[in-house]
């Protein structure tokens, strides 16, 4: 390794010369202008389109995209594809977000419990861990959803219930290094109640890589709801959703092959906008 | 025989994690609301046959005496009974585990073709354009479903083409071999980014360390140098985030059954959901849990016999 | 007159950096003789390791060799199809480490990494590569080499492991073995014993070894003759007594003073003060003028030209005509400074 060790002293310097200093860096600007105008259009879907998601019109079925008065054309049952596309973003975009934050501060709460406290506290925590990791996600999710029975509610209770693990093990991870420090350590001489510590001190210091994790979280949890709607278990009907969208045109996939990519495509650069900010937020985190 | 008192430990360590999944799996009736054994009849249930399934169940009885009477069933090999089917949940997914089994390999099989040799080649020309490439695919991939994956390649493969199957098994070797292929890379497609991500990287990590200069000093050629010395250490690592993400993506079988109709457990899984089929998803849920806790063990296996440095004792 | 085994003559090694090329080798010739016992002798950074590294075509990412012509038995080999080159130069010089954990895969038998070579280079059968792996343990001092044929490298000891880097080494059956830092990682005892079987290699085998080594200790117990680099550049060489005895760079000087000597009471040990330049920038003068107690302003301006200074000698300093001074020169200044 004496090569290597003899020219790594001078690279550093170098580098340390030309080290971007902005805040911003090339995906993350990227990443958020696409997210936000994927909100936007979310948003705003009432002012881009006037067609009702929900109106059926059988006359006026399978239009290809571009048809008067449907730029994306029409379902099976003569729904506007681009409305249904709008809302469809309103519904899995809101169900999305939501269903990462609840995990994220649940998990984070009883990762700090198992990392500060440690022992058969910790040990109980993390069996209970090894055990909801047995389960495929999507399996667990699924089961879950069944046994509370359809609608959003469930969704979010499942998708807690299952993904807190994530966020456990890497804030517990964070704490056993962090309670060795010593602010940690001033903070517990003080004599400052362990609630007031794990809160006010402990968990702004380790809970970063955990809101970074949460953001390639919420593209896996978008695909998981869009799953379960492809499924027929997510956002019940006739709620527009991607993932019902991409089911109902496999059927007709031969001749109308533009009713599943559509909303696949929406889901793809969906998905791209949210890892370009994750990786933009890892590349300032690593900084 | 070191390694085979390993494996045994290894094996008796899981029992602890093995009776926590029966216990979730057993709460997951738990938590439907109203009557469990009218539930699990379904909506023509007489009261009668309600009343009689009840007491079958010991549903009477306390919830830790109910959870070992579960228990007891289990290690007899006993999931319940499918009133929608009128068939035991075992012989059920007796049937359907194979595919499922199958699919998994196909998928793990296309993964390594895919991965190895571009994980390989990305490091070995580092920063060239096959590793650009690679790396930006992962960002663009990652918000790909796999369903929607294999909509896309059944759209090209199957009805453009006309190269595999649309849909379904088929009967015979030949038809299953056929089947299998297209749902094969629709898992492997969504599973080799992250597996030629961690390759990469331990390869350029291996490709940079001594004993790589070591046995370039010896002058042997090159591709044994690549292939006998890197790729196999660059393995050791790798094998455990394949197995994790295998574990994992065993529930995207789940979603690719359904897409490409193959008759597995997770078609079978979808099945009873819909037809409210309590027994069965709950047999199956167990059954997902249990193929994970294997593929983890076999993981593990895997990595002992690779890297000589992990401990057997 | 035969020709010497290796001669490299004018090599530069470059790094290129994202917005400079750092400039590690700047030219550096040197030679080895049939069996002769060769040192390289520098601080970290001066150059040695990727001077040795050059020789084998091993240098690590992204450093490369920009120009220089190496010589085996006096014939040019730069100019040979990089496939040919390789097996030239592999076939005269093998090399060991300092790390001999890390120089040695972990996930393979030492014994199948001794015979690598005997079977997929010098095509031996399988029983044959590993009885001449067998051979090989044994003659490096490897107790029970059979058993010990078995082992992975993190089951033997440090001293044990090099002795298998130095058997991997000789599997090639090369005339000449470069060594970089081979004893560093070890404990004194250690050391002793694998220079041991560097210097009874050289006598009993007539292989010949290029040391590089940052200790003038260790060179000096091994090497007959040594090269003192310092910034990339060979600053003096010559036979190593009148080196020892009489150095004729102030660089060398100040390297033999920082060497602790149990025979002699020195008050304090003379560390050489300051840091060598920055390679990436251009050097005006000597290199090693804004650390030398001796410098005056031609030093900092010209580069000095290598010069004769006695029999086998060269030196680059342009106050050689001082040196016999330099030693009262230094202690006059450290009086002066208490």
């Amino acid at each position: 390794m004496s090569a290597a060790t003899t020219i790594a002293p001078a690279l550093p310097a170098s580098g340390n010369r030309r080290r971007r200093r902005g805040r911003w860096n090339a995906p993350l600007v990227a990443g958020l202008i696409l997210f936000g105008l994927i909100v936007a259009c979310a948003l705003c879907a009432p002012l881009l389109t006037s067609q009702d998601p929900l109106k059926q019109d059988l006359a006026n079925a399978f239009l290809a995209p571009g048809a008067k008065g449907h730029l994306l054309g029409t379902d099976e049952l003569g729904r506007d594809v681009l409305a249904r596309l709008l809302y469809g973003a309103r519904v899995d975009l809101r169900v999305g977000v939501l269903a990462v934050i609840s995990p994220l501060i649940l998990g984070s709460l009883i990762g700090l419990i198992a990392g500060w406290f440690g022992g058969w506290i910790d040990a109980v925590i993390g069996r209970i861990v090894d055990i909801v990791i047995a389960f495929p996600f999507l399996v667990l999710v699924i089961a879950l959803v069944f046994a509370m029975g359809p609608g959003t509610t469930s969704i979010y209770t499942a998708i807690t219930l299952v993904g807190w693990v994530a966020y456990c093990r890497i804030v517990r991870g964070q704490v056993l290094v962090a309670k060795e420090q010593e602010y940690a350590m001033a903070a517990r001489a003080s004599g400052l109640p362990t609630w007031r510590i794990l809160l006010r001190h402990l968990l702004p210091n380790v809970v970063l890589q955990a809101v970074v994790f949460s953001m390639s979280d919420i593209v896996l949890t978008l695909l998981a709801i869009v799953t379960l709607g492809f499924l027929g278990l997510g956002v019940p009907p006739p709620t527009p959703d991607w993932g019902t969208m991409i089911q109902e045109g496999q059927q007709f996939i031969l001749d109308k092959w533009y009713m599943s990519t559509i909303p696949g495509l929406a889901i793809i650069i969906t998905g791209l906008a949210l890892a370009l900010i994750a990786d933009g937020i890892v590349e300032k985190a690593n900084q | 025989m070191r390694y085979l008192v390993y494996i045994l430990k290894r094996v008796v360590s899981l029992i602890p994690v093995l009776i926590g999944i029966s216990f979730i799996v057993f709460f997951l009736i738990r938590l439907i609301p109203g009557d469990p054994a009218a539930t699990l009849l379904g909506v023509h249930a007489t009261p009668q046959a309600v009343k009689e399934l009840r007491e079958q169940m010991g549903l009477e009885d306390s919830l830790p005496s109910q959870y070992l009477t579960f228990l007891g069933h289990l290690l007899q090999g006993n999931l319940g009974y499918s009133y929608v089917y009128s068939s035991s949940v075992v012989d059920l997914i007796t049937v359907s585990l194979p595919v499922t089994i199958w699919l998994l390999i196909s998928g793990t099989v296309f993964t390594l073709l895919i991965a190895v040799p571009l994980a390989v080649l990305a490091a070995a020309r580092r920063n060239g354009v096959v590793d650009n490439i690679i790396r930006a695919v992962p960002v663009v991939g990652l918000g790909m479903p796999a369903f929607w994956l294999g909509i896309m390649l059944i759209l090209v493969f199957g009805l453009k083409l006309g190269w595999f199957p649309v849909a379904g098994y088929g009967t015979g070797v030949v038809d299953h071999l056929r089947g299998i292929v297209l749902p094969g890379i629709t898992i492997a497609l969504t599973l080799s980014p992250i597996l030629i991500r961690s390759l990469r990287a331990s390869m350029v990590d291996v490709l940079g360390s001594d004993y790589i200069v070591t046995a370039h000093s010896k002058g042997i050629s090159t591709a044994r140098v690549v292939l006998g010395h890197a790729l196999r250490n660059a393995a050791v690592s790798s094998v455990t985030v394949l197995g994790v993400n295998i574990a994992y993506l065993t529930g995207s079988t789940l979603v690719v059954e359904r897409v490409f109709s193959l008759p597995g457990i997770g078609q079978q899984m979808i099945n009873s959901i819909l037809g409210r089929d309590f027994p069965t998803v709950q047999g199956i849920t167990l059954v997902f849990a249990i193929m994970v806790v294997v593929v983890n063990l076999l993981t593990d296996v895997t990595h002992a016999a690779l890297d000589p440095r992990v401990k057997l004792a | 007159m035969t020709p010497p085994l290796l001669e490299v003559r004018d090599l530069h090694v470059e790094i290129p950096m994202p917005h400079a090329r750092l400039h590690a080798v700047r030219g550096v010739s040197f030679s080895v003789g049939t069996a002769e016992s060769v040192g390289l002798v520098g601080e970290s950074g001066s150059g040695k390791s990727l001077t040795l590294r050059a020789l084998l075509g091993l240098l690590p990412r992204p450093a490369k060799v920009v120009s220089g012509t190496i010589l085996i038995d006096g014939e040019d080999v730069t100019g040979l199809p990089a496939k040919s080159l390789k097996h030239r130069l592999t076939d005269t010089m093998s090399m060991i480490f300092q790390d001999s954990l890390t120089a040695l895969n972990p996930v393979m038998r030492v014994g199948d990494q001794i015979a690598e070579a005997p079977l997929r280079k010098l095509g031996k059968s399988r029983g044959e590569a590993r009885a001449i792996a067998v051979d090989l343990m044994r003659e490096v001092g490897i107790a029970d080499p059979e058993r010990r044929y078995q082992l992975y490298p993190h089951q033997l000891s440090g001293g044990m492991r090099q002795r298998i880097c130095i058997a991997i080494a000789l599997s090639t059956k090369p005339r000449l073995i470069l060594a970089d830092e081979p004893t560093t990682a070890l404990d004194v005892t250690i050391q002793a014993q694998v220079l041991g079987v560097l210097r009874r290699l050289k006598q009993e085998e007539n292989v010949g070894l290029l040391l590089v080594s940052h200790d003038l200790a260790v060179v000096s117990q091994t090497c007959s003759r040594l090269y003192v680099m310092y910034a990339g550049k060979v600053v003096e060489s010559g036979d190593l007594l009148d080196l020892v005895t009489g150095p004729r760079h102030p660089y060398t000087f100040s390297l033999l003073r920082s060497v602790p000597d149990p025979d002699r009471r020195v008050a304090r040990l003379l560390t050489i003060d300051g840091r060598p330049p920055d390679l990436s920038e251009g050097v005006t003068g000597c290199s090693f003028a804004p650390r030398c107690p001796f410098a005056e302003d031609a030093c900092r301006e010209w580069e000095p030209e290598p010069v004769a200074a006695g029999p086998g000698r060269v030196s680059a300093c342009r106050r050689i005509d001082t040196a016999d001074r330099w030693t009262s020169m230094v202690s006059e200044e450290a009086v002066s400074q208490q």
